[in-house]
């Protein structure tokens, strides 16, 4: 499915065609430079062209939201960078920007209104509910069947945004059944990128939290470890590396899911 | 003669309420240290949180068996104090259980407060049995070492010793009721009911003299008991059984996630982004001296935070829960409480000392916690999620990351590299922005 030619226009393209397009998708730093996050990127925007959805990029005009300087105390830079993000957004007359970041989710949604971007944000995980709901998007086949999936919450979508459901919605409405571990929900626990500890070594420690999350979910056995943030994917695709598990486990973004079950055979 | 038992009870009440108004009133000043925060939003969800989880003690039931043990603690302290309210009136007049008019209710009342009474007393045993034969982890940590561990018992015997006088006074008197024996004696036949402290009476002598010296022994003991446990609460951990109400008033309601824009930033941004703005205007005379960026100290951080910490009950659930205590490192989120609390009453004490104004000790809240504790937070808000009062110890970190690197540039190397690389780059890794769209072809 890689190699599906993706249709996407910039938002550059778009006013030139003199057309606002109905979305914003943001693709964040993550999904615009990581090997393995571009594949998750890519399959959202084929989910995104398979329901017809009006939306474009900014491409090399889009730029860091800010997230991990705020995080890491740097609020400077981070209130530079959404001042300039939001010039950008409003020059476009931007109403509504889709993530698939929670990171970028979080800053857009609750941080920049103060400081003048407003805006309907809305985290990929909401769309694709909404998409297979309104059957926009049909899946043709469902290829995780008695397969073992749990979910692992994101931080900043989860407790940092009460937004438990639409994930495990989608996950539903692609007749997959989760496993839940142990701790989830509200309870759930940190993969360890957060707080801008993607970016930096560990302080002294008897273990990651990487291995200390991902060993609850391998506790399940699964096939499947689902996400709905590119730093979890990374995070617990180490752990899973760290057990020697990746031949049996997949850790997949939602996104990712869906797209297998648009293919035919199998 | 006969009126000085009244007087002294007059004079302990008086020391004993005053002496608590007094450092309720330090507590306030100390809590106004903190950087002016004004909360007056969302006053209806305010009040529902205070409702449920100060009154409610909703977070308290995501771990059952202490909850409920707990909530015996709680209910037992609350309805038992309803009985605070007969024994000041006859502390006061020199009466006997003057609230006996109530009839059935009243002895329904005696009745169920014996029976919380002894619940109370399994309840703090098995705390105890938790905390010191057991050694449950969350309340033996580094921490916890020293005086938050023997306030922690001193709490638990207080309250045992407390029921069983209570009890042992609901015995002697009911013994002394059945004997007819003074003023003990009622036409109407006993007063109050006694399904705990009947069980104690072949304990007790058949000397009427010697009973009325254990009943009044015990109702002193009960009631200068109460004011001393009143008095504790300034210097212990149990200061949350008040605090509790206005902390998870004020306390961050949802989304958790978000952040405050720190004004004093904005109105720098705002000025380096507006091109019409003078670079080397001079600061208008009245303008206030700029802020500290984050905080180094109590002063810097918001009146919240120590509210929180004043609040916090060292119950170490947060702690239980952070991924980075987890999994060995040294931060541990009730230690964050733990220091706001501690150095707030460094500066307190001090202020005390020089009458009435802080003298500079060279010190700051940086001296207890250290880079190592401040670096680690994954910013997760699991232990704000978890704290069963609504503390929010994420919210000191980042004030002192703040601090660190926009007034110290103290950040972690690392750290440093990725913000330069977001200034230069947009994004926190040295790719150029002009391969920003590169996965559209990959």
């Amino acid at each position: 499915m890689d190699k599906k030619e993706l249709n996407v226009k910039t938002m550059a393209q778009a006013a030139a065609e003199g057309h606002s397009p109905e979305y914003l998708y943001w693709v964040g730093c993550m999904g615009s430079y990581d090997d393995r996050a571009k594949k998750i990127t890519r399959s959202f925007v084929r989910l995104l062209n398979e329901a017809g959805v009006d939306f474009a990029v900014l491409g090399t005009e889009e730029s860091c939201s800010g997230d991990p300087a705020k995080r890491a105390g740097n609020e400077f830079l981070f209130q530079m960078q959404a001042m300039a993000n939001i010039e950008v957004m409003n020059g476009y007359g931007v109403k509504k920007i889709i993530t698939t970041c929670p990171h970028c989710y979080n800053t857009f949604k609750n941080e920049y209104p103060g400081l003048g971007g407003n805006y309907e944000v809305i985290h990929h995980s909401e769309l694709l509910q909404q998409l297979m709901d309104e059957g926009r998007l049909k899946l043709k086949n469902n290829p995780f069947a008695g397969k073992t999936v749990t979910y692992h919450d994101p931080c900043y979508l989860g407790r940092g945004n009460d937004q438990y459901e639409a994930p495990r919605q989608v996950l539903a409405s692609a007749r997959i059944e989760v496993r839940e571990m142990p701790h989830h929900r509200e309870n759930a626990v940190c993969c360890g990128a957060g707080g801008a500890q993607m970016f930096k070594e560990a302080e002294p420690q008897h273990e990651e939290i990487f291995t200390y999350r991902t060993r609850e979910a391998l506790e399940l056995k699964p096939d499947v470890i689902a996400t709905a943030c590119a730093f979890c994917n990374t995070m617990i695709t180490d752990g899973v590396k760290h057990y020697n598990k990746e031949q049996e486990v997949k850790i997949l973004d939602l996104a990712e899911i869906l797209v297998e079950g648009l293919e035919d055979k199998k | 003669m006969q009126y000085l038992d009244n007087l002294l009870f007059v004079i302990l009440l008086a020391a004993g309420i005053g002496y608590f108004a007094r450092n309720v009133r330090k507590t306030i000043r100390n809590i106004k240290l903190g950087r002016p925060y004004p909360v007056n939003d969302r006053k209806g969800e305010r009040w529902r949180n205070m409702l449920l989880k100060a009154l409610g003690q909703k977070k308290m039931f995501k771990r059952p068996v202490p909850a409920l043990l707990h909530l015996a603690v709680y209910l037992g302290f609350i309805i038992i104090n309803i009985e605070v309210i007969e024994i000041i009136i006859d502390g006061l007049f020199g009466t006997h259980r003057v609230l006996r008019f109530m009839g059935g209710f009243y002895n329904f009342l005696i009745g169920a407060f014996e029976i919380l009474a002894i619940l109370v007393i399994v309840a703090v045993t098995v705390f105890w049995i938790r905390r010191n034969v057991l050694k449950l982890l969350r309340f033996n940590m580094p921490e916890m070492e020293g005086w938050p561990k023997r306030d922690a018992n001193l709490i638990l015997y207080f309250e045992f010793v407390l029921m069983s006088a209570f009890l042992t006074m609901n015995a002697a008197d009911l013994k002394l009721q059945m004997m007819q024996y003074g003023h003990y004696a009622s036409h109407s036949g006993i007063v109050g009911s006694f399904p705990i402290s009947r069980f104690l009476l072949g304990i007790l002598p058949d000397n009427p003299e010697a009973l009325v010296a254990i009943e009044r022994s015990m109702w002193w003991f009960h009631i200068a008991g109460i004011l001393v446990f009143l008095n504790y609460l300034y210097f212990s951990k149990h200061f949350h059984i008040l605090l509790a109400f206005p902390n998870t008033y004020f306390a961050k309601l949802p989304p958790l996630a978000k952040w405050d824009n720190l004004e004093s930033v904005k109105r720098e941004v705002e000025l380096m982004m507006d091109p019409n703005a003078d670079p080397y205007a001079a600061p208008a005379g009245d303008e206030p001296e700029p802020e500290r960026f984050g905080a180094k100290d109590i002063f810097d951080l918001k009146w919240i935070n120590i509210l929180n910490a004043y609040t916090c009950t060292e119950c170490g659930r947060c702690t239980d829960v952070c991924p980075a205590n987890n999994t060995g490192k040294k931060l541990s989120p009730r230690k964050i409480m733990m220091d706001v609390r501690d150095r707030t009453e460094e500066v307190g004490k001090n202020i005390d000392a020089n009458g009435g104004t802080f003298k500079d000790d060279g010190k700051s809240l940086l001296d207890y916690i250290s880079y190592e504790e401040i670096w680690a937070c994954t910013t997760c808000n699991a232990c704000v999620e978890e704290c069963p009062v609504e503390n929010n110890p994420m919210d000191v970190i980042v004030q002192l990351r703040q601090y660190l690197v926009m007034e110290e540039s103290a950040a972690p190397a690392e750290l440093n590299m990725m913000f330069t690389n977001v200034e230069n780059n947009g994004a926190p890794w040295q790719y150029s922005q002009a391969d920003r769209l590169n996965w559209v072809n990959e």
